[in-house]
């Protein structure tokens, strides 16, 4: 009951759209949008599962006033904040006009967006200092690698990409994707393997410990 | 951008410059200023989730289906609910039929489509007309011509080959193995260097942000008009720089525990 039945479920279902993908019939694919409408729902309320936690874990953290209990208010305000302020109620001369109101999109444009941009820009100093240690050229592969990464780094370098664009073009087009194409098949080759164990029931780790 | 900006948009760009700014300080170490930053991110990530999950999806493919009698829908919204059955330890097994449904559903996609993607699409993509007379049309660094192509088969077979680990890597395999692995280098420098460039895209970016907030706050001779609030820029500088100064004096030789 507790273990079975998921595994027979992931069996039927499994089958089920694979089978679905290869009939052209038009009741077939309108039973496969159905079914990735249902992983898209499914999926929501797995969601509301994470918020949950969120706001558990953060209420726990100053109800106890564990390390950095203050900073929890600010995570429960943003939470909270974009919540109210996205939803849409109220008729048009409320100010609850869902993705449209003013609040929702200067905290999206003012807040999400700096943020973001921000810390993945600041992977360019980490990612600086991790390429010092990588790329020493002690060996003639570290060489390759050092080569090819500082071609299409000057590429874009104003006073010289005149001259290494072709080569860094290149080599963008032609070994990379010779690398990039013999990755994508294994990775595929790999995701049908473990599809197939995940549906034969041989995989089993989603389903967690009793 | 108009450097003469209402208030309200002036203290919006003002916090998104506070924001960045803070962000940044992560370069000097872990800082309270950093907390609010990441802290704030985190609740506002997870709350736009909610609200685009609930329009996008939610909305438009459960709540409207039903109310269009769409009965079939029902079964879904039910598998939705037994996942909160994770909040009780003694029905949380129950949790597990919408998962293995969801997971039925999304491996039975997925076999397919990534066969094809990932494997059938690139073989073909490979097998590709070779004009052995004319192999270096358009010059060397062509990447469009023949000798582009072999150089792109032999590449991506040799790499293959230099994951196959069930035969020792001696003797031709060997060579060719080592052939696979040049190649895979090569692609991996390029694709860091290419990363690297994107990420000081986005530093530019951030930069001259900071520096359009410069001009909006303090003004710059070729933008007429502007420079009406120096006072709330110095302030912000002010607050952000002694904030940082404050923190190293108060954490010089401590360590985390002490600060707990």
């Amino acid at each position: 009951m507790k273990r079975q039945i998921p595994l027979a479920l992931v069996f039927i279902f499994g089958w089920l759209m694979l089978a679905l993908y290869f009939i052209p019939l038009e009741g077939a694919q309108k039973v496969n949008e159905n079914m990735l409408d249902w992983t898209s729902i499914i999926g929501i309320f797995a969601l509301a599962l994470g918020i949950w936690s969120l706001i558990t874990v953060n209420l726990d953290r100053i109800k106890h006033k564990k390390r950095d209990w203050q900073y929890s208010f600010i995570t429960l305000f943003g939470l909270f904040g974009m919540i109210i302020f996205g939803l849409k109620f109220g008729g048009e001369n409320s100010m609850f006009q869902g993705q449209e109101s003013y609040m929702f999109r200067h905290f999206f444009n003012d807040i999400l967006i700096p943020i973001y941009s921000t810390m993945f820009s600041l992977l360019a100093f980490f990612i600086a200092s991790a390429a010092y240690r990588a790329f020493r050229a002690r060996s003639a592969l570290a060489s390759i690698l050092l080569i090819g990464a500082i071609i299409v780094m000057i590429r874009f370098f104003p006073f010289v990409a005149e001259y290494t664009r072709p080569v860094a073009d290149w080599i963008l087009n032609v070994p990379n994707l010779a690398a990039k194409r013999a990755i994508w098949m294994g990775v595929g080759l790999g995701i049908v393997a473990t599809g197939l164990k995940v549906i034969l029931g041989i995989e089993r780790a989603y389903m967690g410990r009793d | 951008m108009n450097p003469v900006m209402e208030l309200g948009d002036y203290l919006w760009m003002t916090f998104a410059a506070f924001l960045t700014l803070a962000t940044f300080s992560f370069l000097y170490k872990d800082n309270p200023l950093y907390k609010i930053a990441e802290h704030l991110v985190v609740g506002v990530s997870a709350g736009y989730f909610v609200i685009i999950l609930y329009y996008g999806s939610l909305k438009t493919q459960l709540v409207e289906k039903l109310y269009d009698g769409q009965m079939v829908y029902l079964i879904p919204l039910i598998l939705g609910v037994l996942m909160w059955t994770r909040f009780s330890k003694k029905l949380a097994w129950v949790s597990r039929y919408p998962i293995a449904i969801y997971i039925g559903i999304a491996t039975g996609l997925a076999i397919p489509l990534e066969m094809q993607t990932k494997v059938t699409e690139q073989l073909q993509a490979m097998m590709v007309e070779l004009h052995w007379g004319n192999l270096f049309d358009g010059g060397l660094l062509n990447y469009t011509n023949s000798f582009a192509s072999l150089i792109i088969i032999i590449g991506s077979l040799a790499a293959l080959i230099y994951f196959y680990f069930s035969k020792e890597h001696k003797g031709w395999f060997g060579g060719v193995a080592t052939v696979g692995i040049w190649t895979l280098m090569l692609g991996f420098g390029a694709s860091f260097g290419f990363t690297v460039m994107a990420r000081i895209s986005l530093l530019i970016n951030r930069v001259q942000f900071l520096d359009q907030w410069r001009i909006t706050s303090v003004g710059s001779a070729h933008q007429e008009g502007s420079g009406s609030y120096t006072a709330v820029y110095i302030l912000i500088l002010v607050g952000i720089f002694g904030l940082l100064a404050f923190d190293l004096i108060r954490t010089k030789g401590k360590t985390d525990t002490d600060l707990t």
